[in-house]
């Protein structure tokens, strides 16, 4: 039972000014090992999670269990949980061997225990021979590394880590996921993981728990998330995503009819709208759509933008009255025919669009 | 524009042909010399109006030519004299020549405060023979022991010799307690006859306590500063401010009105019954006098650097020690503390060296066991005339500090210091 629900959020919820609910009644299991993510803009609450996780906020009602046991009223110092900071919190006035010392010299470890532990701590990081450094002269990636030893130098079965990767630039932060995701497969510890960029979260992630407005949206494996999102937030956060506003007509099955403003009726996967007379949005992802053929579900569309990516072209399209209608065409067929003002047709498939909520 | 690359060894050229180097510090001239322009009023005024006159003053303390200047036949005399065997009938006969010219040129008051200061009642000693020395007549050690007796005495001459070296220690020696002798040797004054150097010594206690005293009241007001949230600590810098913006003078008449013996603070105590109405304490013209208002008028100086460094310290430091096991003494005093001490650093010399030299203050509420160095020289400067002593006071005090600053920067280091 433990193992299942290791870290466990029973209706939290937390304000801070006794008005505005920054966390709204949050439930979330999670199981020993896993690798969970909570992504979400900035003021959706994710940070917050975790900071209630880590004992720096109080949540204002619910019950926050780690391994079984209530930890509502545990000092930090005393929940034994790692956390990797945004901006590292490396100690600047102490050598990187201070550093990792730090946290096994306030558990009364001996002299050659912590010596030992460090010296593994670094060798995981490929730091070793930097350890008489400080942090400022490291580079960013190196301090990264470092911070990440440090949070895994006292065994910690549950590491936290907010927004580590923020600072670096694009190129060394991709390095670092593949490092911090086979680390965490390696180590096999808890780490739950937050992070305002989607592509990092579908990365490394086992689960991600997408926020918004203090709610976890959808809680789903990556594949799942871009595959099959719950509701209009998530499409839209998730990777890129055409929306077409409409209005649901008829509802048969799993099947829902739905008409657009221009008067087309278009047919979709019925996942998260109401009943015949309510509003929806229509969510296609731009790689699933067709240019130039009918297929079950066909619209005018007229070319706006074209770009060139590389392995594929970006195509701007006007769909339904959507000026910013995208669909990825693949660098495969001869696209030398699309020109910018070309009328033509668009069409997907029933299956590869989701009726969602209506989008506010 | 583009320089020549044809050959990494050869100087770069621009396109006309000019070494790039030239051009550069040519097209950087124009701006160099405007910035320096616009510094050159302050430039001037510092020179003209700071550094100059302090330079001009500090060498009063060693070099002092009244007596050089007037005594003109008696000087190389004296200079030749060993100080020790009875002084000849030259030696009496220059004096008197002198003393005859200063009575004519009216300069004779100058010479006499410059020896009454080697020697005390010197003054009445060559104003008086002034006066008779025009009719006086050989063989002039006679005649002039018979105007005054003290001039048979060596002592007289011995201090003579002492005030015709113009470029001499021996204010400084007297800044410090001892006598520069005729032989030219260093000795100490007796024990009764010493008090510069216990006022200096006092001088850096109160200093000293000043800032530790500021260091323990004012840590944890910038700590606060530092990590309330931004509308109270607002208010609360200002309240910090608020006699930052007041006269000093004000400040320490204020403090008067609260400790003197019917003062409010007396008062309170009485109401409390700490202290009866008959025995009040005694908290203002003495040493806890200064120390009281000198640690809160010096207070502001020393939050705003250590607030500006706290300022600057991320708090998930501390929630990272806290998450690794620390209890918040040890994050505090391990990862908070250290992180703080260039602020520490910067407030304590800042707090130290206003202290040292500080003068109104002590000077209204300091009474006897509180006045400091500075309320000294300025006796020296106004009272008493001497001013070369108080020159000499004011560069061992310059020597002092500049000695402090230098133990500074050896343990603790200038370049850890933060003033915001």
């Amino acid at each position: 039972m433990t193992n299942k629900s290791f870290v466990k959020f029973e209706n939290v919820q937390k304000s801070y000014d006794g008005e505005v609910l920054v966390v709204k009644d949050l439930n979330l299991e999670i199981p020993k090992g896993e690798f969970l993510t909570m992504l979400g803009p900035s003021g959706s609450g994710k940070t917050t999670c975790l900071m209630m996780l880590a004992g720096f906020e109080t949540a204002t009602h619910g019950i926050i269990s780690l391994d079984g046991n209530p930890i509502n009223n545990i000092p930090p110092h005393k929940r034994g949980i790692g956390m990797v900071f945004q901006n590292y919190a490396l100690f600047p006035h102490m050598t990187v061997y201070e550093n990792l010392s730090f946290p096994l010299e306030v558990r009364k470890l001996s002299k050659t225990v912590r010596e030992e532990k460090i010296k593994l701590a670094l060798d995981m990081v490929q730091m070793r021979e930097f350890g008489n450094r400080r942090p400022a002269q490291l580079s960013g990636g190196q301090q990264q590394r470092i911070a990440l030893a440090r949070s895994l130098v006292f065994e910690p079965d549950l590491v936290l880590m907010d927004e580590p990767l923020g600072a670096l630039d694009k190129q060394l932060r991709e390095h670092m996921q593949y490092e911090i995701k086979h680390l965490h497969e390696r180590l096999g510890v808890t780490v739950v993981y937050v992070t305002h960029d989607q592509s990092e979260a579908l990365t490394m992630s086992d689960r991600v728990a997408v926020f918004n407005d203090g709610v976890i949206q959808q809680l789903a494996s990556p594949p799942d998330l871009y595959e099959q999102p719950e509701n209009a937030f998530v499409a839209q956060f998730i990777g890129e995503n055409n929306k077409i506003m409409a209005e649901v007509v008829d509802v048969k099955g799993s099947v829902v009819t739905a008409k657009t403003s221009k008067g087309n009726l278009l047919k979709s996967k019925k996942v998260n709208c109401d009943e015949v007379g309510s509003k929806t949005t229509l969510s296609i992802r731009p790689e699933r759509i067709k240019v130039g053929s009918k297929g079950e579900n066909t619209s005018e569309a007229k070319v706006l933008e074209l770009i060139y990516i590389g392995d594929h072209i970006r195509c701007r399209m006007l769909v339904e009255g959507d000026e910013n209608f995208i669909v990825k065409i693949p660098n495969a067929k001869k696209i030398s025919d699309l020109k910018i003002g070309l009328k033509t047709q668009v069409s997907w498939s029933t299956g590869d669009c989701r009726a969602l909520d209506r989008l506010v | 524009m583009l320089a020549s690359q044809n050959n990494n060894n050869q100087k770069m050229l621009t396109t006309d042909g000019i070494p790039l180097k030239k051009k550069l510090s040519k097209a950087l001239f124009r701006s160099r010399l405007r910035a320096f322009g616009l510094v050159t009023p302050l430039l001037l005024l510092i020179s003209i109006g700071f550094v100059f006159p302090i330079i001009v003053f500090l060498t009063r303390g060693v070099y002092n030519d009244t007596f050089e200047k007037y005594m003109v036949n008696l000087t190389p005399i004296l200079a030749e004299w060993d100080g020790k065997s009875e002084p000849t009938e030259d030696m009496y006969e220059a004096l008197v020549l002198d003393l005859v010219w200063l009575k004519e040129t009216k300069n004779i008051g100058k010479v006499a405060s410059r020896m009454n200061r080697e020697l005390s009642g010197s003054r009445s000693l060559f104003t008086s023979s002034a006066r008779k020395a025009k009719k006086l007549e050989a063989p002039f050690k006679e005649s002039l022991t018979k105007v005054k007796k003290k001039w048979a005495k060596l002592e007289t001459w011995r201090a003579m010799k002492v005030t015709s070296q113009s470029l001499s220690p021996v204010f400084l020696a007297s800044a410090l307690d001892m006598k520069y002798t005729a032989e030219g040797t260093i000795v100490q004054k007796s024990p009764e006859r010493r008090i510069h150097v216990k006022l200096f010594i006092r001088t850096l206690e109160i200093s000293l306590v000043v800032v530790i005293a500021g260091l323990i009241l004012g840590y944890p007001v910038a700590f606060l500063l530092a990590n309330l949230p931004i509308r109270i600590s607002n208010l609360l810098l200002i309240l910090v401010l608020l006699p930052f913006w007041t006269s000093l003078l004000v400040r320490t008449t204020a403090w008067i009105a609260m400790l003197q013996g019917q003062g409010v603070l007396n008062d309170l105590f009485v109401v409390f019954g700490i202290a009866t109405d008959e025995d009040r304490f005694t908290l203002i013209y003495n040493k806890a006098g200064t120390l009281i208002s000198m640690t809160h008028i010096l207070l502001p100086f020393m939050i705003l650097p250590i607030y500006s460094v706290m300022k600057t310290i991320p708090p998930s430091y501390v929630r990272a020690a806290k998450s690794m096991g620390a209890t918040n003494w040890t994050a505090f005093w391990r990862i908070y503390f250290p992180q703080t001490i260039p602020g520490i650093g910067a407030g304590a010399i800042l707090v130290f060296i206003l202290a040292i030299s500080f003068y109104i203050t002590p000077a209204l509420v300091g009474g006897q066991d509180g006045t400091m160095i500075s309320n000294f020289i300025d006796y020296h400067m106004r009272k008493s005339l001497n001013w070369s002593l108080a020159a000499a006071m004011g560069g061992v005090l310059l020597v002092i500090i500049l000695f402090l600053y230098w133990i500074y920067d050896r343990v603790v280091g200038i370049d850890n210091m933060k003033l915001g």
